[in-house]
């Protein structure tokens, strides 16, 4: 074989490989996103059976916890969704503090999978900081 | 007065390495070998007044000096004194001079090796690492300086985050800074290759070694980073693909790359263009992964002390260090000409191979990392790419990968492959068959993933095993040399290195596949199952310790023939100073497995919520991770102790 020939084959194959791999990446990228949503953005037609992330306060006084399942209520301003979750709560999940959860609607009830809150009494997402700020509700920062 | 030593000191050291900088190019013009000397001093008094730097800013942390803004801040008096210590650069400022210190480390310890090197090469690489020090001082100087004074000293600081009162986390941000900096000299290599048109066989050959230096310490930074989130996040999982470990992954893939094409470089003279990209994509990826950090871009578990305006600031420089030298590879790359050519079947066709995967493996890694924050500028949209988009797509490409690391050793310099090559092959692979098989007959819930996992694992386990088998044996069959010095010389660094993935592999594929986890709520006396084994709560005490309070968990394990595996005491602390709640997971090591509880909330009435999980071949993760590391740093020995005309046996 030519050094050119060769040569051809290594770019050919590399090509091909490369073509075959942005595509499946992309592929993967559009199956596995997950969109963020407060609760008065929540679009059940839209969302379908997809699992989403719901970010907003927990509200005070909603959470009750039969064994190991906790029921509680994430708001925003505007509105509220019920979420229920089975396992293990953050170390510092109460109410009135920002949570993130993740999951699947069934009915009206969003059922989580996993609950995010940070080890930092003071820590809000940024996403749902920001989400809030929008609306007006974010009493500034008093983080530092 | 030692603080204001410290300062002085930085600021001395900042005009220090603008001359370093400087003089290169006025003693290239007059080509004045004094100045040349001179300014490789330079480089070793620069690192002098850094260091005195960084000694005085611990000196305050350990005598608690809180007339020192960032010792209040992050310090106090009840803390233990390693803790103190590590506070130094357990912060913002304080890691930016460490960040300072060792850029200016490896800038003096070029200066003082490699005496054979050219003096123009080597004081034009010192002027860039010379130019990039000076940014940095400047940055800590002018927006983040450690040495600031508080007019009112208070009594006691504030403390520091208790997450961050761990020895891994004493240790992994210094490990990974090694890592992230050791790419700053390859990155001067390659900017001063392409100014002094200097990219050539020796180039590559003093370059390697701090590409090795900077990789094991980049390798063993995350791994200690891994380790860390292991046990102290209690969430049982090592690795979360969070934007920041991304952001360390990233300039590792690349260094990966580069660790091998350098070695294309050095003994074919091919790849050259190339491997200076690489050079300066790796240290590009490597302020990139601080700019994350630092701005608090991206939510993380681990970021901490994040602010924006720092971010910008990184941002600068990280657009400073990428465009001048993209544009200079645009003017200068061309004139660097290679003079071989590649063979289809050749080590270094191999090499590129292994390149070619790596790169679109990090390409993947910051598809997903930055896709997000690019839709978010761009639509407002806010989402989120989870470990699925990363399983489906890193893994098959690293599977590749480790089945081109099974080949590869095989193949020749130039054109060819070793005797026996295809016996070897044909079994390795037909035992990584056999091998899936049999995981497959002994439990058949497997996915098809986790049996190329395997199967991928034990092909590259079995052909490395008979590389060394064949070349050991081949050195036996000549009876006129030194048997154990040639035994000596083989590549055991490679070796070690690669048998190291083989037991990354293992820990990684029995974690992910063998797991078992259950969850429950449990009043004193009661007992869980966890797959075959099971748990009992027997009790719930307190405990106090100088810094923090704490609720202590007694768990016993049993088999299912109920003999006793041990006990497990995972912890809640509660720290008063900085008002905090950590979780202590309890962790029973095994080489086989390990046993994981979390105490989570709860009280005496309504019981205690309790994590457990089972995790088969968890540690041998961290020891693949040792190995490479190890590996890598027995590669740089063996190189030392060669006689030097080796390279031309290997070539041919």
């Amino acid at each position: 074989m030519s050094p050119k020939l060769q040569r051809l084959i290594l770019f050919g194959v590399a090509g091909l490989f490369l073509t075959t791999a942005v595509g499946l990446t992309l592929a993967a990228l559009k199956e596995n996103i997950v969109y963020f949503y407060t609760p008065s953005e929540i679009d059940k037609k839209e969302i379908g059976n997809r699992a989403i992330r719901i970010g907003g306060l927990v509200q005070k006084n909603s959470i009750s916890v039969v064994g190991l399942t906790a029921y509680f209520i994430v708001e925003d301003v505007k509105s509220q969704q019920a979420v229920t979750y089975t396992g293990a709560l953050p170390d510092i999940f109460r109410g009135g503090q920002g949570v993130i959860v993740e999951g699947k609607f069934n009915e009206d009830t969003f059922n989580a999978n996993t609950v995010m809150a940070k080890h930092d009494e003071q820590y809000m997402p940024r996403e749902v900081a920001d989400k809030l700020k929008e609306q007006g509700i974010w009493q500034g920062d008093s983080k530092k | 007065m030692i603080t204001e030593i410290g300062h002085f000191s930085l600021i001395f050291a900042f005009v220090l390495s603008l001359c370093q900088s400087f003089a290169p190019i006025y003693a290239a013009r007059k080509s004045m070998d004094v100045i040349h000397r001179f300014s490789i001093r330079l480089a070793v008094l620069n690192a002098v007044f850094v260091l005195l730097s960084f000694s005085c800013l611990i000196w305050a942390f350990i005598v608690s000096d809180f007339s020192v803004a960032l010792v209040t801040e992050h310090s106090h008096s009840s803390k233990p004194m390693i803790y103190k210590i590590s506070g130094t650069w357990g912060n913002h400022e304080g890691s930016m001079l460490m960040w300072i210190v060792i850029l200016s480390v490896f800038g003096a310890g070029l200066a003082l090796t490699q005496k054979t090197m050219g003096l123009l090469q080597k004081s034009s690489t010192l002027g860039v690492q010379g130019i990039i020090s000076s940014a940095f001082i400047a940055f800590s100087l002018f927006t983040s300086n450690p040495f600031e004074r508080l007019a009112l000293p208070p009594l006691n600081g504030n403390g520091l985050n208790p997450v961050l009162q761990d020895i891994g986390l004493a240790l992994h941000p210094p490990t990974l800074y090694v890592g992230y900096v050791g790419l700053s000299l390859a990155f001067s290599f390659a900017v001063a290759g392409l100014i002094t048109n200097s990219v050539d066989r020796n180039w590559a050959r003093y370059m390697r070694v701090w590409v090795q230096i900077a990789w094991c310490a980049l390798t063993l930074g995350i791994g200690l980073g891994s380790w860390w989130a292991y046990y102290e996040l209690g969430w049982g999982g090592w690795w979360f693909w969070d934007p920041v470990e991304n952001a360390s992954l990233m300039p590792w893939l690349v260094a990966t790359a580069l660790l091998h094409s350098v070695i294309v470089v050095e003994q074919r003279d091919l790849l050259k263009s190339w491997t200076v990209l690489l050079a300066i994509t790796g240290f590009s990826l490597s302020l990139l992964g601080t700019f994350i950090v630092r701005s608090g871009l991206l939510t993380s578990v681990h970021s901490f002390a994040s602010d924006p305006t720092r971010g910008l600031f990184i941002l600068g420089i990280l657009v400073f260090s990428i465009g001048p030298p993209l544009l200079l590879f645009a003017i200068n790359g061309p004139k660097i000409k290679s003079i071989g050519y590649l063979h289809l079947l050749s080590r270094e066709t191999g090499l590129l191979i292994n390149n070619f995967l790596l790169i679109c493996a990090s390409i993947i890694v910051i598809i997903g990392t930055f896709y997000p924050i690019a839709l978010e500028i761009m639509t407002g949209m806010k989402i989120t790419v989870g470990p699925p988009y990363f399983e489906a797509t890193f893994n098959p490409i690293m599977a590749l990968l480790v089945i081109m690391m099974g080949i590869g050793p095989f193949l020749v310099w130039k054109r060819g492959i070793l005797p026996k090559s295809n016996k070897i092959w044909i079994f390795a692979g037909t035992s990584a068959v056999v091998i899936s098989a049999i995981s497959f007959w002994a439990s058949n819930e497997l996915s098809v993933s986790a049996l190329a996992g395997i199967a991928t694992a034990a092909w590259l386990g079995i052909s490395l095993l008979c590389d060394i088998f064949v070349k050991i044996q081949k050195l036996n069959r000549n009876r006129y040399t030194n048997f154990w010095q040639d035994a000596l010389h083989l590549q055991w660094g490679m070796w070690i290195a690669h048998f190291g993935i083989v037991i990354f592999l293992v820990g990684a594929l029995g974690e992910g596949i063998y797991r078992s986890e259950s969850v429950a709520r449990m009043h004193i006396g009661d007992e869980i199952s966890l797959g075959s084994d099971s748990a009992k709560l027997q009790a719930i005490s307190t405990r106090n310790d100088s810094n923090y309070e704490s609720l202590v968990a007694t768990l016993k394990l049993t088999t299912s023939d109920n003999i006793q595996i041990g006990f497990l005491f995972p912890e809640k602390r509660i720290y008063p100073v900085e008002r905090q709640t950590t979780t202590e997971a309890a962790i029973r090591r095994t080489v086989t497995a390990d046993y994981y509880a979390v105490l989570g909330d709860g009280n005496r009435k309504d019981g205690y919520t309790i994590r457990l999980y089972h995790k088969p071949f968890v540690s041998w993760i961290w020891l693949g991770v040792i190995m490479m590391a190890s590996g890598v740093a027995i590669s740089i020995i063996i190189q030392r102790l060669k006689p030097k005309q080796t390279h031309v046996a290997f070539t041919s």
